[in-house]
């Protein structure tokens, strides 16, 4: 995307980390045609630091895997960082996550490497301007739709400034928790696994395995047993839905799932719960707990 | 038909047959089309209609008629036939010539022959799965699905036929090609066949 707008460029990639890619908050209404809904996988985080920049919550910044980036304002900027917790440089001087940063032109801001979570989000006062695709400026990493990943020397384009740095200062967030404790719509296809899978799903502890990406989190744990053999015709797939294949492992879809899949979800992730599983590196802990029905 | 809660904003509805899931979907989107149903998407599949986004996923089944949907609506139809310029080289040809009883003028007249439906789109943006050919003419996915498919491939697998829009691994049987813009961001929708939309293949020249 070295010039991918007529908008002049505000951030210059110095250095784009391992995955960096943009994100707003995804592009529903198109499932019927097979896109994805793609967006922010903490889309909490995403909004907070929207907020922070002075941004409509839906504004697309850029979502920073595991941090280390580095980049340059070419105008004086509002950034905000949120997400995963790390060190961030404006200048030399050290700026926390959580407030707003005035960030003079031709200042250098560093993200360092995040201490716990996977993703850190920042937004810049505006919002990162790349051209949307079907209403959205999110990279999906399953379908390709929309900008490809952020590279080194990228020059991002920043919109105009909407409204100001809000007047509270900081917002506190919690930092990624260390287990991760989830709520649970049972079905849409519980009625496929023996009612001990059901059982075993609410009282065992799984664990988020190495294959976890903006597509879904794969888990490790005790198998989910099928109750009904067969295969089940492609059907349509929620956000937070927790398919099980054939191997019984669990797997929680997450914001690139693909529209249909052809294995039973067991349950549905609450949605309020999923920028957890955005956030959760491989090992962490993960229990299900039945959510409250309303 | 049966309504599966997917969450708390989102209800799959599981119907008799793809007559059921077209009528369910026509109406549904008609609903919201009118107002009366507020939903992010309505997604027809194989057997069910997802609605996802919804405030009252309880409400959704009194949109339908009691007992549930049973024949696609009258104007379900009378949308005009989308046509697929084919060449019939594919890889596959000849295995489903085998599979048919026939040869390759024999599947080239099968599939010219048939009037496709879009059941629903799914696997990658604007990849449609379209029945309508008769039961006999079902065939098996290959035995190892090839790692690219090129974009534009005309292929079978089960029920359905379909044509790959961007290239892709797969595992139908390819039979042949188009030059047919299946997804195009430039046009709305960007999905050339959509659910319902009737389809033919007709030969390139």
């Amino acid at each position: 995307m070295s010039r991918l707008s007529h908008e002049d460029p505000v951030l210059e990639v110095v250095r784009a980390g391992v995955r960096t890619t943009v994100q707003d908050l995804g592009r529903p209404g198109f499932a019927h045609l097979g896109v994805p809904r793609s967006g922010a996988a903490d889309a909490g985080a995403l909004r907070l630091a929207n907020r922070l920049a002075g941004n409509p919550p839906g504004a697309a910044g850029l979502e920073i895997l595991l941090g280390g980036v580095r980049l340059r304002a070419t105008r004086a900027v509002t950034l905000a960082v949120t997400g995963a917790p790390c060190a961030v440089t404006v200048g030399d001087r050290p700026a926390d996550p959580g407030f707003p940063l005035a960030v003079p032109a031709g200042a250098h801001v560093t993200i360092g490497r995040a201490t716990a979570g996977l993703r850190v989000y920042l937004a810049a006062g505006g919002g990162i301007a790349v051209p949307p695709v079907l209403g959205s400026r999110s990279t999906d990493t399953l379908s390709g739709l929309g900008p490809r990943p952020v590279r080194d020397g990228d020059l991002l384009p920043v919109g105009p400034v909407t409204g100001p740095p809000p007047a509270v200062d900081v917002a506190p967030y919690p930092p990624p928790a260390g287990e991760l404790r989830l709520r649970v719509w049972l079905g849409p296809r519980d009625d496929w696994f023996t009612a001990s899978a059901r059982d075993t799903l609410f009282s065992s502890e799984y664990r988020v395995s190495a294959e976890t990406d903006r597509i879904g989190a794969r888990l490790t744990g005790p198998a989910l047993a099928r109750a009904v053999d067969g295969e089940l015709p492609s059907e349509g797939l929620v956000l937070g839905a927790i398919q099980v294949p054939a191997n019984g492992q669990p797997l929680i879809f997450l914001a690139d799932h693909p529209t249909t899949g052809g294995y039973p979800v067991i349950g549905v992730v609450d949605p309020a719960d999923i920028g957890l599983v955005g956030q959760a590196r491989p090992g962490t802990p993960v229990r299900f707990t039945p959510a409250p029905h309303r | 038909m049966r309504a599966r809660r997917a969450g708390p904003t989102a209800v799959l509805l599981e119907l008799d047959d793809d007559n059921a899931v077209s009528a369910a979907y026509d109406l549904l989107t008609a609903a919201r089309t009118e107002g009366t149903l507020s939903a992010a998407d309505i997604v027809p599949a194989a057997r069910t209609v997802l609605i996802d986004g919804v405030t009252d996923p309880d409400r959704i089944t009194a949109l339908l008629p009691a007992g549930g949907p049973s024949a696609p609506s009258p104007a379900a139809g009378s949308s005009p036939t989308i046509k697929i310029p084919t060449w019939y080289d594919g890889e596959d040809l000849d295995d489903v010539a085998r599979l048919w009883g026939t040869d390759r003028a024999g599947v080239v007249a099968i599939h010219t022959g048939t009037t496709f439906r879009v059941a629903f789109c799914g696997f990658a943006p604007g990849f449609a799965y379209l029945t309508g050919l008769d039961p006999r003419h079902h065939v098996p996915r290959r035995p190892s699905p090839r790692t690219r498919v090129p974009a534009g491939t005309v292929a079978l697998a089960g029920p359905y036929s379909g044509v790959y829009p961007t290239p892709s691994p797969g595992g139908w049987q390819c039979v042949g090609r188009t030059d047919a813009r299946l997804f195009d961001l430039d046009s709305d929708p960007p999905a050339l066949l959509t659910p319902g939309a009737t389809v033919r293949f007709v030969e390139a020249a």
